[in-house]
């Protein structure tokens, strides 16, 4: 019915998806089809669960009101996974779209794994693309349950019996609701895989068209983050973090922070000093009126432009090559023209609207948190840790994230420790950690700094014959437990992903890495490696392009013949942009087409110049993601893939000076406002192959586009971020 | 120190510092929570509400400079343009991670209720303080349309 992913290729595109498996000890092969672990109620003889309702598997309940409840394994952080997850079970169960309720799901790997993965969390553009069988399974086990109820019931054939948007029927006339069905469902047997038929595409009453999100409260105020958790008895923290990188606490006079009212206590804690009230306000005055002497003697002290400057001589040397086809030195020694460029790439940080924040409780049996929650095993594993716990002594309450872009997913657990930290200091009180902008800004976990260096060279005719890129910066999965998958022969592919992985035929072509370490904290950020590599590869295209004297879509084309799924996204972006079409005076497009996750994503920007800059006009999108399970949230993920991808194209970067993060709050980390936002048109190409990502595909294209449409408009060559245009 | 603030109606009498932010005096103290907290110093909108019907930012109004006006939250905003902005959010499903979206729609009803017929330019002014790092403006932009046109 679909193309199945190949999977050996989904794992080496789409690094993340692999690593955690380690983490959560199975090494049991994921594969979807068959053994997709839906996993039945098998320890009671029906499927009733605690709260009596109808669960036939860990994705069901269906209650004796008739309300389907889907349990939700991934986060929900904008990118609509509640609405996707929920339609894929709902479609192969015939449920009424009103009647289902959306849950959270607890941490437990074993039900709730990433298929992935091996273990539980979101992230890699993976919910819908991982789920997509499961969860239509998870459906369609349950309505052949229901089913078999009203063939008991009624006394007629199964095959008779139909079910059609929540009403279970008979041509006799006889009919049913779910709830009027659920008890005598869950003493029916689970059906085996084998037994069950996924509906054809063709039937498809919801997957492939718009329905109303399940993420609700979010137009009234009722929808509940972390930062609106409120428990009996719960104390506010706020945290005193060392200026740099690398100083620790030496000394703290508490005397006069615990004289303010409401202040209920002030520790020491790994991170920092911890002020406990029992409200933020009273917290952050505590903070602020705390004296702290931070030991630096250790600490970093260098600027981002003398990091960028250490990069720039490492890449006078070779690195260790992440691709190496044909002989890309004897080409450019032979070619008729070469070309040359560097890039540079500044700290990002992730900058999410609800700073980051936990809410956690040691108990008896344990300790149990609220959180935003995207990496449910690594932060369940590394609480255990802290707290000499097992793992499933550490309960998780999974709420809406407000954003995440890839911070919640932190490899190294910070926040959530650091509120586990504090709490262990106040057992049985719940403590909210809540961090200010500033602390948001500036504690840490970027988009790395990265330099990249690329040569390109032509023969006489004008053919790419050659192509090398160096690429410099820190690694983000060293030292994590993810390092064991993504870092293979000392090269971390989240640093080369989209470089190494080039589609163009190039006869020759050399990539290498220098992995420089600091004590700059980093972290992978919406699209990860691609935020960077899609930049230097397609904004060098288009300076290739210009030198040979083809145009930037049709070279594209003729160099992706044997990647058509490039070169499909590519074809209609063109085509819906007019791309060569008479545009107005001081204005011009620009392209890019990337692959991130294995979706396809092509964007025609067309800018125009402005007597104070530039301005991005509008954005003409197309996307290949295979099979459409939610077409406006595949709109809605490529609008917010190129917003946010706007914030680093035109104004956002971190720096430091002397060590200490220089921006600290959005009026010098500016990021895009509605007056910058392009007018954006989305293109979805028609495909049958599985779904696959949209979360991060979107975000890579932009800055390239935009950049090789100032290219041709203004001639200057870009090689930094944020996009500047020369004085005069 | 207590301030008697007037929230969505109802009085409440709140015992904090008069340099509380209002903010902080409804998300702890009053305990209504839809209302978000997202940079501190009024530079990202998340903190919109409206006091006597002007939006102001609330994580940089302290709670004296307040008592005795009129507070209304995105729990209790109702007025005709109010629902109309919900109602064109929720069919244009513009909210992602949802977190800005009660200051968005606390911006946007506070220009319609002013400005019932609103161009691109005044879209612009009136919501650029409002981050969205969802970057849901081309659907806060068709959505703020589509509620100025059902109020007509």
């Amino acid at each position: 019915m679909f193309n199945r992913m190949n999977r050996d290729q989904a794992v080496t595109t789409t690094s993340r998806r692999t690593f955690l498996k380690l983490m959560a000890g199975t090494g049991a092969g994921l594969t979807l089809g068959v053994s997709v672990p839906v996993l039945a109620a098998e320890s009671t003889k029906t499927s009733i669960n605690e709260m009596g309702q109808f669960q036939p598997n860990a994705f069901v309940k269906i209650d004796n009101a008739g309300k389907v409840h889907v349990v939700m394994k991934h986060l929900e952080m904008g990118q609509g996974t509640y609405t996707g997850l929920a339609t894929l079970v709902a479609e192969e169960l015939d449920a009424n779209w009103d009647d289902v309720i959306t849950e959270g799901a607890p941490a437990d790997a074993a039900k709730y794994k990433n298929l992935f993965w091996g273990a539980q969390g979101t992230g890699g553009s993976s919910a819908i693309a991982n789920s997509f069988e499961q969860l239509r399974i998870a459906g369609a086990t349950a309505k052949a349950m229901l089913i078999a109820a009203a063939a008991q019931s009624w006394k007629l054939p199964a095959s008779e019996i139909r079910v059609e948007n929540g009403i279970v029927s008979h041509t006799s006339g006889k009919q049913a609701g779910f709830g009027a069905l659920a008890e005598l469902a869950a003493k029916q047997p689970v059906p085996a895989y084998e037994d069950l038929e996924l509906k054809s595409p063709k039937d498809f009453r919801l997957i492939g068209r718009k329905v109303s999100r399940k993420d609700v409260g979010k137009t009234d105020g009722s929808a509940i983050f972390t930062q609106d958790i409120k428990l009996e008895g719960m104390l506010t923290a706020v945290v005193a973090h060392p200026p740099r990188f690398g100083a620790t606490l030496f000394s703290f006079d508490a005397s006069k922070a615990k004289q303010v009212k409401g202040v209920a206590d002030v520790i020491a804690i790994p991170t920092g000093v911890a002020v406990l009230a029992k409200d933020y306000w009273s917290a952050k005055k505590g903070r602020d009126q705390l004296e702290i002497n931070w030991d630096e003697s250790a600490a970093f002290k260098k600027s981002t432009d003398e990091i960028m400057a250490d990069f720039k001589v490492l890449a006078k040397t070779p690195g260790l090559p992440a691709r190496n086809d044909g002989d890309s030195a004897a080409a450019i020694a032979n070619a008729e023209t070469v070309i040359e460029a560097e890039f540079e790439f500044p700290y990002l940080a992730h900058c999410a609207m609800e700073p980051m924040n936990c809410v956690a409780q040691i108990t008896p049996d344990g300790c149990e948190l609220w959180n935003g929650e995207q990496l449910h095993t690594g932060d369940q594993h590394a609480v255990a840790g802290l707290l000499g716990l097992k793992p499933e002594q550490v309960k998780i309450n999974m709420l809406f994230a407000g954003g995440s872009f890839g911070r919640r997913a932190n490899p190294h657990s910070d926040y959530v420790l650091e509120t586990v930290n504090i709490a262990k200091a106040k057992p049985g009180v719940p403590v909210k950690l809540v961090w200010s902008r500033e602390d948001d800004t500036q504690v840490g976990y970027y988009r790395p700094m990265y330099f990249h260096k690329v040569r390109g060279a032509l023969d006489k005719d004008g053919n790419l014959t050659a192509w090398e890129q160096r690429i410099v910066g820190q690694s983000i999965a060293e030292g994590t437990a993810f390092e064991g998958f993504l870092v293979k022969d000392g090269v971390d592919k989240t640093s080369v992903e989209g470089a190494a992985t080039l589609p163009y035929q190039i006869p020759n072509m050399h990539v290498d890495l220098h992995t420089v370490k600091l004590p700059v904290t980093v972290q992978w950020w919406r699209s990860v490696g691609h935020t960077h590599t899609a930049f230097s590869t397609e904004v060098f295209f288009d300076r290739l392009a210009k030198a040979a004297g083809k145009d930037p879509v049709e070279w594209r084309l003729q160099l992706l013949r044997d990647h058509p799924r490039h070169a499909g996204v590519l074809k209609l972006a063109a085509e819906k942009a007019g791309w060569g079409k008479q545009l107005p005076e001081g204005h011009a497009m620009g392209v890019a087409v990337h692959e991130s996750f294995s979706s396809y994503v092509a964007e025609i920007a067309e800018v125009s110049l402005q007597p104070d800059g530039y301005k991005v006009e509008k954005v003409v999108c197309a996307v290949d993601c295979g099979f459409a399970v939610n077409p406006d949230i595949i709109k809605a993920q490529m609008e917010s893939g190129i917003g946010y991808g706007l914030s680093p194209t035109m104004m956002s970067k971190i720096t430091l000076e002397e060590g200490k993060v220089v921006e600290s709050n959005f009026h010098d980390y500016e990021v895009l406002r509605i007056h910058q936002m392009p007018e954006i048109e989305v293109h979805i190409l028609p495909s049958a192959e599985a779904p696959t990502g949209v979360g991060e595909p979107g975000t890579p294209p932009i800055a390239p586009a935009v950049a090789n449409a100032l290219f041709a408009l203004t001639g200057q060559e870009f090689d930094q971020l944020p996009l500047a245009l020369n004085k005069g | 120190m207590s301030v008697t603030l007037n929230v969505n109606g109802q009085d409440y009498v709140v015992d904090a510092d008069p340099d509380t932010p209002l903010l902080w005096a409804l998300r702890d103290h009053i305990e209504l929570t839809g209302t978000k907290f997202g940079c501190g110093i009024a530079m990202c909108g998340a903190c919109t509400m409206h006091v006597d019907g002007n939006p102001i930012r609330s994580c940089s109004t302290p709670i004296a400079a307040v008592g005795g006006r009129m507070i209304t939250t995105i729990e209790g905003v109702e007025s005709k343009a109010a629902r109309a902005v919900q109602d064109a959010w929720t069919e244009l499903q513009v909210p992602q991670c949802g977190y800005c979206q009660s200051g968005q729609i606390m911006s946007a009803t506070a220009l319609l209720e002013s400005n019932p017929n609103p161009t691109d330019a005044d879209i612009d002014a009136a919501m650029q303080g409002n981050v969205c790092r969802c970057a849901t403006y081309v659907r806060i932009r068709s959505a703020i349309k589509s509620a100025a046109k059902s109020i007509g």
